[in-house]
């Protein structure tokens, strides 16, 4: 029987499969099932992966850089917006190169199911100049991570592998293949490539540069970039990724009327593109994301009108695409649906029952009156949750760690009682620079960390920040006057009124840890978080 | 052959679990799956749904396209309705008559259960009733399971072979409790689904 697996999860068995050694990851919304099948892995044990979640995407990526400069096969996995947070090493180490088979998962979130934003990774890779891998279903999921380090090793590259929501969340059944050796160590010969000062790193760019031509002719030849021409000539397919299979979802029975090139390996084959270009009279691009490839074919040829996808508006701008998507593109009849019936009404999600984020809400809430409705900046996590009614409370959320250093800039233009809502996971992923930031200028802003001992809207992982909030706190400089703790449950709810009035009026740092664990930690998770704090105290 | 199952519900209440009792069938039959699921923020207490597609041929589409669903199974009424867009013409409906309330603005129970009898094929059932007897609401995703059984196209031993595979790390009493859900549930409906089939 096969075994049935997420496409996440058929990722993370290819890469045990292929000879890993350490995945390297920060938990993030439709990425992080991958690095936890391999911490539960028990073979990914037995081979000594290295599997421990890192700080933030940053951190993980040079990690993995260290691990393959000593000739390990690494990975370092992330959803789309944590390559924004690494995307210093990103683009450096693809001038440098690495050693040991290096490979970027970048799981991309269009139509922003659990995202801020539906950012193409696609572009990144084509920023850093290096190959990019998109599967289009799990089994490929599977089979391309088994022989992405290879590719990696080969071109002595990291290799991006992208992966979207609809892919990284449905299971098929997968096939798995042997288990390779993992790489022994072995540090590279010259390691003046990796000192990037700008000598070394002109050479390095020139070769990056000069590499091109060579990966667009493994494009060429790969099996992943499949074209098929049929005598009909009248329209021809360019599907990428996942969009294949809404494209087969709808011409299946009808394939052989249809001329497509399948992508799954970028940069584009060039070649096969302008066959299929002249061999048709109209090119129809299906992409999950951003119009990438559209775009380069209009580079490409001068006739425009022949070219068809998102930026003509037969596929629409934003947002995932679907079966009945792709048919309208290619024209194919659709009787129109039922309606949902009127009385259906939205249901948003929202905090759990019993959940600390929302008594600390009302504590903030109580003050609003006082501090305007305008002044409470928040970050990325559950309690974002609190900018949605009943509490309205948050009004800002835009990237991890933002609450702390735009309520510092806002203060510095002048407005007051600003707080900065901020968890305890992204305080340690993002937010200590900028806590230092305001302690360095003792700017008069309130930062509250929600500390819920987990990364918790991702499933409750392990947070770095566990025991060790009021040190790094104390380090960085926030006076001990003000470094307050609170317990946000009804029974304080007045103590916790006054504490935070306190706190407001005072003209400098302030940090308030609100401390409950999560509700959706289970009994262990919480015993091992006590032992943790104990050991460290 | 080409089953399409849409499961629906609200954050934690178990529609994956229902999704993964017919996967483990599915694959025991050697037939092909396809089922795709809601990760992330959504899962806190928001409207989830989960596409389960089964064929002997190669799936293409992780996703059912609108008005293709053979059958919406779901834990929940107001999130049975959710997803009619894609019911096929004959599909069917088997839902769970118990409302899960956490929004000031949920209708009327009665008008949700009005608008699932307008279509022709439907079953609802107060698994969450049923299962709450035998000894824990949270099993009414087996009641119905056991109800839409004679819908979907996987013999009963292969479904029941999936439960006792999944639940038995858990305990044997945790078994047979499940087992009990599903056949309690299989048995309310089968008059509702002769019925519609012979008319």
């Amino acid at each position: 029987m096969k075994s049935l697996l997420l496409g996440n999860e058929a990722l993370a068995q290819g890469s045990i499969d292929a000879g890993l050694s350490g995945v390297y990851a920060y938990p993030g919304t439709p990425s992080t099932e991958i690095t936890e099948y391999i911490q539960r892995s028990k073979l990914a044990k037995e081979l000594k992966i290295h599997t421990t979640w890192s700080v933030n995407e940053k951190t993980a990526m040079e990690s993995a850089l260290g691990m393959s400069y000593v000739g390990l096969r690494a990975m370092v996995v992330m959803k789309h917006v944590g390559l924004n947070v690494a995307s210093d090493v990103f683009m450096n180490m693809a001038v440098s190169g690495i050693n040991g088979g290096l490979v970027v998962v970048v799981a991309d979130d269009p139509s922003m199911h659990s995202s801020q934003n539906e950012q193409d990774s696609r572009f990144y890779g084509k920023f850093a100049m290096i190959p990019i891998l998109e599967p289009s279903n799990q089994q490929e999921a599977y089979d391309i991570m088994y022989n992405a380090f290879d590719l990696s090793e080969e071109l002595k590259l990291p290799v991006m592998l992208r992966m979207v929501t609809r892919l990284s969340h449905s299971r098929a059944g997968i096939e798995l293949r042997e288990r390779r050796a993992q790489n022994v160590m072995s540090l590279p010969d010259d390691t003046s490539r990796f000192a990037l000062i700008p000598m070394n790193a002109k050479k390095q760019f020139d070769k990056l540069v000069n590499k091109k031509s060579l990966l667009i002719e493994i494009s060429e030849n790969t099996s992943l970039n499949s074209l098929k021409l049929s005598e009909d000539r009248d329209i021809g397919i360019i599907a990428c990724g996942i969009a294949y299979n809404y494209v087969m979802e709808n011409i299946g029975d009808d394939v052989d009327y249809y001329s497509i090139l399948k992508i799954s390996q970028y940069p584009l084959p060039k070649k096969k593109i302008i066959k299929l270009y002249q061999h048709c009279h109209k090119v129809l691009v299906v992409e999950e994301g951003y119009p990438v490839v559209e775009e380069l074919l209009h580079n490409y040829f001068d006739d425009n009108d022949k070219i068809k996808g998102r930026l003509t508006g037969d596929i629409p701008q934003t947002g995932e695409l679907n079966p009945n998507i792709v048919a309208n593109s290619l024209g194919i009849f659709q009787a129109s649906p039922k309606a949902i019936p009127s009385i259906v009404a939205p249901r948003p999600p929202q905090l759990c029952e019993g959940c600390g984020h929302t008594d600390l809400f009302n504590t903030i809430n109580e003050l609003i009156p006082e501090i305007g409705n305008k002044s409470v900046f928040g970050d990325i996590g559950c309690y974002a949750l609190g900018a949605l009614p009943p509490l309205n409370t948050i009004n800002t959320l835009i990237d991890m760690g933002a609450s702390i250093t735009m309520a510092k800039g806002a203060t510095d233009a002048g407005l007051e009682n600003a707080i900065a809502v901020i968890g305890d996971s992204t305080f340690t992923h993002s937010g200590m620079t900028g806590l230092l930031d305001a302690v360095f200028e003792n700017s008069p802003i309130t930062v509250i960390i929600s500390d819920n001992s987990a990364i918790a809207m991702t499933g409750a992982q392990e947070s770095s920040a566990v025991g060790r909030l009021h040190n790094i706190c104390l380090g960085l400089g926030v006076h001990p006057d003000h470094l307050k703790k609170m317990v946000p449950l009804k029974k304080n709810h007045d103590e916790n009124v006054a504490l935070l009035r306190n706190e407001l009026k005072y003209k400098g740092v302030s940090v308030i840890i609100s401390e409950r664990p999560c509700v959706r930690l289970s009994r262990d998770q919480k015993e091992e978080i006590k032992a943790k704090i104990a050991s460290l105290s | 052959m080409k089953t399409n199952i849409i499961l629906s519900g609200v954050g934690g209440q178990g529609i994956l679990t229902i999704a993964a009792v017919l996967d483990t069938a599915a694959l025991s039959e050697n037939l092909f799956v396809k089922q795709s699921e809601v990760h992330g923020m959504s899962q806190r207490g928001g409207a989830v749904q989960c596409h389960v597609r089964i064929s002997d041929k190669e799936i293409f589409s992780d996703l059912i396209p609108e008005g293709k669903a053979d059958l919406i199974l779901s834990v929940e009424p107001m999130e049975l309705l959710r997803y009619i867009p894609f019911l096929n013409k004959y599909g069917w409906l088997v839902t769970d008559s118990h409302p899960f309330i956490n929004t000031d603005n949920y209708p009327e129970k009665n008008d949700l259960l009005e608008q699932i009898e307008k279509h022709p094929y439907h079953v609802i059932i107060n698994a969450t009733e049923i299962a709450k007897k035998i000894g824990n609401s949270k099993m009414a995703n087996m009641v119905l399971l056991g109800a839409a059984a004679s819908i979907i196209p996987l013999s009963e031993k292969s479904l029941l072979d999936a439960i006792k595979n999944l639940f038995q790390h858990k305990s044997e009493k945790i078994v047979s409790l499940n087992l009990e859900a599903f056949f309690a549930g299989k048995k309310i409906a089968k008059e509702m689904t002769d019925l519609a089939a012979n008319n």
